[in-house]
């Protein structure tokens, strides 16, 4: 038997937890907001849900054999991805729209820069900002039940004067307008509990994020705020899901912190200021880019040194 | 209550149950035993035996003039068979004695017994330790000696008695707390006897309860001024550094010993040692072997003779109930895979432990996802994904600048790494080549 023995460097044992456990984590944490999404925007949104996992699935199946790498789809990476394309979009979106979306998020997004871990912006987000820009109209067009109706955040901007607000337990559990899995915060909260508490994903970014939001938009004295602020828009998905992103948010307690609440500070600022109602997607995808920067100055203490060597 | 630890760290599934109730079994094998020449960290010993030469228990067979050395001694009374090259139980290829044993064990020691330590100088004790041939037995074997002779200049406040055993599987150094407690309050005692001014402090891990009512037993009923320290339980708080951290929160500071910050760190097993030897004259020819693992038949631990072959220890264990891919010296963390069974335990070896296909899966790498868990666990305060990355471009000067040289190899990257990354190893790779390249530029 001696030859069988297999001799290789410690340690010798392994935690059960891999990446595709993550990611089947996620996936189930997902689940609740899509299944109030559905309820309360129609079963249409089902479609869409479909069209972006599959869309991602085959886009990195088909490149990666194309490229003579390992298929990964099995790490299930692109079914979150696909998921979250397909929550921040409304569902009366063109599905070879979610199509295009899902396409350009993994192969432009994630496999140009190098495939899982290696990409700097988040797929998802990245791929709906390029859907907003080509497909401005059919990106923002917002129905309740068949009925089209303003959100909230529009409402708030004054860019829809037609529009009422609603009451705070509508928005708090989902019967309003907006993307597929962005209405309900309680179920978007029950999702992100469920990771918090399977230590998926640590607190420090969705508290921070969606603390700071509610402190500068009570501050500046935005009407609704904080609570209509917080429950409505794709903040509660964006913090708990988006920008928890391991890829491309910073991996230190003390870099999270600052990641969320630049994210919280440059939300509130578009959400108050910009040029559109939401800034939610932006504000990740800008401090997406200041993530490396943010690990090189975080870095932690060595064990015994004196002094941070982060600041090199 | 939250009992002390340090940062950071991870909690592997124990699987200490397999042993953790199986009383020391003595084992006297016959035949052949096998005594490598370096059984310790520094100078390796020189044969001072030929072929033909008749040894018994205790008699020195390998010693040299070396300070930072321990003297190799029999364990059997038998005839020299040979001195040649054989394979090490770390899978190098040293010079050994080889002896054939008369099964007699007849004793040959020149310690004398000394009954009360108390009257002897503190050099003398250091003395008797050295030719004892005592080593630190937690398997960093640094020789025992060397630790007590700190630099005049190095004032030491602490002892700290290592009986954590932060390892899964292992179970040696419980059982002994457990059944010998005597030796080891009393090791500690002669060590307080050469270092008055030191406060003895005794650390275990908390999931070992009746060692800890055992040992705090022992202290009070011999009145020895120690106190014993239950330990939150997280691996790698055996660990010299994380030892000292929790029980003085001194960081020792980069390539330091523990002298600089006050401390002596001595494993259950080496004061075990240091009072046999000081009082009875009993030098190291032992050792107690936790040979377990999930297809060993009878899990248990087992006092043999050094030299004795890793084959006859698991034999002595019932042999295997299923095909093992990895043989193990020492625990699934830091334990070396073995290429041969046919090696003898050696001053270091704390377990054997033969793991199947099932319990040591191997692993194919993916990307790093940048999840931050081999940060959040490294005791060292290390970033090992970075280290990983940088070892991997042969960016040794980078390695070197993020603090590369600090890692203490435990392990805990590797194990939380979700992508299966081999970090650990990229870290061993990473100090290898910037010691190659410090060679080369000295
Ligand atoms: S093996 Fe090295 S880098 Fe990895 S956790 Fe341990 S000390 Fe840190
Ligand atoms: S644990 Fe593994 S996957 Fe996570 S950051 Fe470290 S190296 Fe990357």
């Amino acid at each position: 038997m001696d030859q069988l023995l297999s001799v290789s460097s410690s340690p010798h044992i392994r935690s059960e937890t891999d990446t595709r456990r993550i990611m089947a984590w996620v996936i189930a944490s997902l689940a609740p907001a899509g299944v109030v999404g559905a309820f309360f925007l129609g079963t249409r949104s089902i479609l869409v849900i479909a069209a972006g996992i599959i869309s991602c699935v085959a886009a990195e199946a088909i490149w990666q054999k194309y490229m003579k790498q390992p298929v990964t789809v099995s790490d299930l990476s692109a079914v979150v991805t696909g998921l979250l394309l397909a929550y921040n979009v409304p569902p009366t979106i063109p599905l070879w729209m979610v199509v295009c979306g899902g396409v350009f998020a993994m192969i432009i997004v994630k496999h140009f820069f190098g495939g899982i871990g290696q990409n700097i912006l988040n797929p998802a987000l990245a791929g709906r900002a390029m859907m907003l820009i080509c497909w401005p109209i059919a990106m923002t067009t917002w129905t309740v039940r068949g009925v089209s109706g303003a959100t909230p955040l529009a409402v708030l901007k004054g860019t829809d004067v037609s529009g009422t607000l609603p009451s705070i337990a509508d928005a708090f559990l989902g019967n309003i307008g907006g993307c597929i899995g962005e209405t309900s915060a309680l179920a978007i909260i029950i999702g992100g509990g469920l990771l918090i508490y399977k230590d998926i994903i640590s607190w420090r970014i969705p508290v921070v994020y969606i603390v700071t939001v509610a402190v500068i938009q009570t501050l500046l004295g935005r009407q609704g705020a904080p609570l209509m602020e917080i429950f409505s828009g794709g903040l509660m998905l964006g913090a708990f899901f988006m920008a928890t992103d391991y890829t491309t948010s910073p991996m230190t307690s003390k870099g999270q912190i600052i990641f969320a609440f630049g994210c919280g500070l440059i939300a509130s600022l578009i959400r108050s200021f910009g040029g559109y109602p939401e800034g939610v997607s932006y504000s990740i995808l800008i401090m997406n880019l200041t993530t490396p920067i943010i690990d090189r100055l975080t870095m932690p203490r060595v064990f015994g040194e004196v002094k941070d060597h982060g600041g090199r | 209550m939250s009992l002390p630890t340090f940062k950071r760290g991870i909690h592997p599934k124990e699987n200490k149950s397999l042993t953790s109730e199986s009383a020391i079994e003595d084992f006297k094998p016959s035949g052949e035993f096998v005594y490598p020449m370096s059984q310790h960290i520094g100078a390796p010993c020189s044969p001072v035996v030929k072929k033909g030469d008749r040894v018994l228990v205790g008699q020195k067979i390998g010693d040299t003039e070396a300070f930072v050395s321990a003297p190799i001694l029999s364990s059997v009374s038998g005839t020299v068979k040979d001195i040649t090259t054989r394979m090490t139980i770390s899978g190098g290829i040293e010079q050994c004695v080889i002896v054939e044993s008369d099964g007699e064990f007849e004793n040959g020691t020149t310690l004398v017994p000394r009954g009360d330590f108390k009257s002897l100088p503190p050099a003398d004790c250091v003395k008797i330790v050295r030719e004892a041939g005592i080593v630190g037995a937690g398997g960093a074997t640094f020789p025992t000696h060397v630790k007590l002779s700190p630099p005049p200049d190095k004032k030491i406040r602490w002892i700290i008695v290592n009986g954590v055993e932060c390892e899964p599987f292992l179970n040696c150094d419980n059982r002994l707390m457990r059944e010998e407690p005597e030796p080891i309050i009393g090791g500690l005692e002669i060590c307080m006897h050469v270092f008055p001014e030191a406060e003895g402090v005794i650390a275990v891990e908390d999931n070992k309860p009746e060692a800890i009512a055992r040992i705090g037993r022992e202290v009070s009923e011999r009145g020895c001024k120690a106190r014993v320290m239950p330990h939150r339980v997280k691996y790698p708080q055996g660990a010299e550094k994380m030892l000292i951290y929790t029980v003085t929160k001194q960081e020792i500071p980069p390539g330091a010993l523990p002298a600089e910050v006050g401390c002596l760190v001595m494993n259950v097993r080496t004061l075990y040692h240091i009072w046999h030897a000081v009082t009875d004259g009993i030098p190291v020819t032992e050792r107690i072997v936790s040979v377990t693992g999930d297809v060993i038949a009878n899990p248990k631990n087992i006092r043999a003779p050094l030299g004795t072959s890793v084959r006859a220890m698991i034999d002595a264990a019932g042999g295997f109930t299923g095909d093992p891919v990895k043989i193990l010296a020492g625990g699934p963390m830091m334990g070396i895979s073995m290429r041969s069974i046919d090696v003898p335990i050696v001053k270091g070896t704390s377990g054997i432990l033969a793991l199947s296909a099932n319990a040591a899966r191997s692993f194919t790498e993916t990307n790093c996802i940048r999840c931050g868990r081999c940060v959040s666990s490294c005791p060292m305060g290390l970033q090992p994904s970075l280290l990983d990355r940088v070892v991997r471009l042969r960016e040794y000067a980078e390695f070197e600048a993020a603090g590369g040289m600090n890692c203490i190899e435990c392990g805990c990257c590797s194990y939380i790494c979700p992508a299966r990354r081999y970090i650990t190893q990229s870290c061993r790779d990473g100090k290898a080549g910037v010691m190659a390249a410090r060679k080369k530029s000295a």
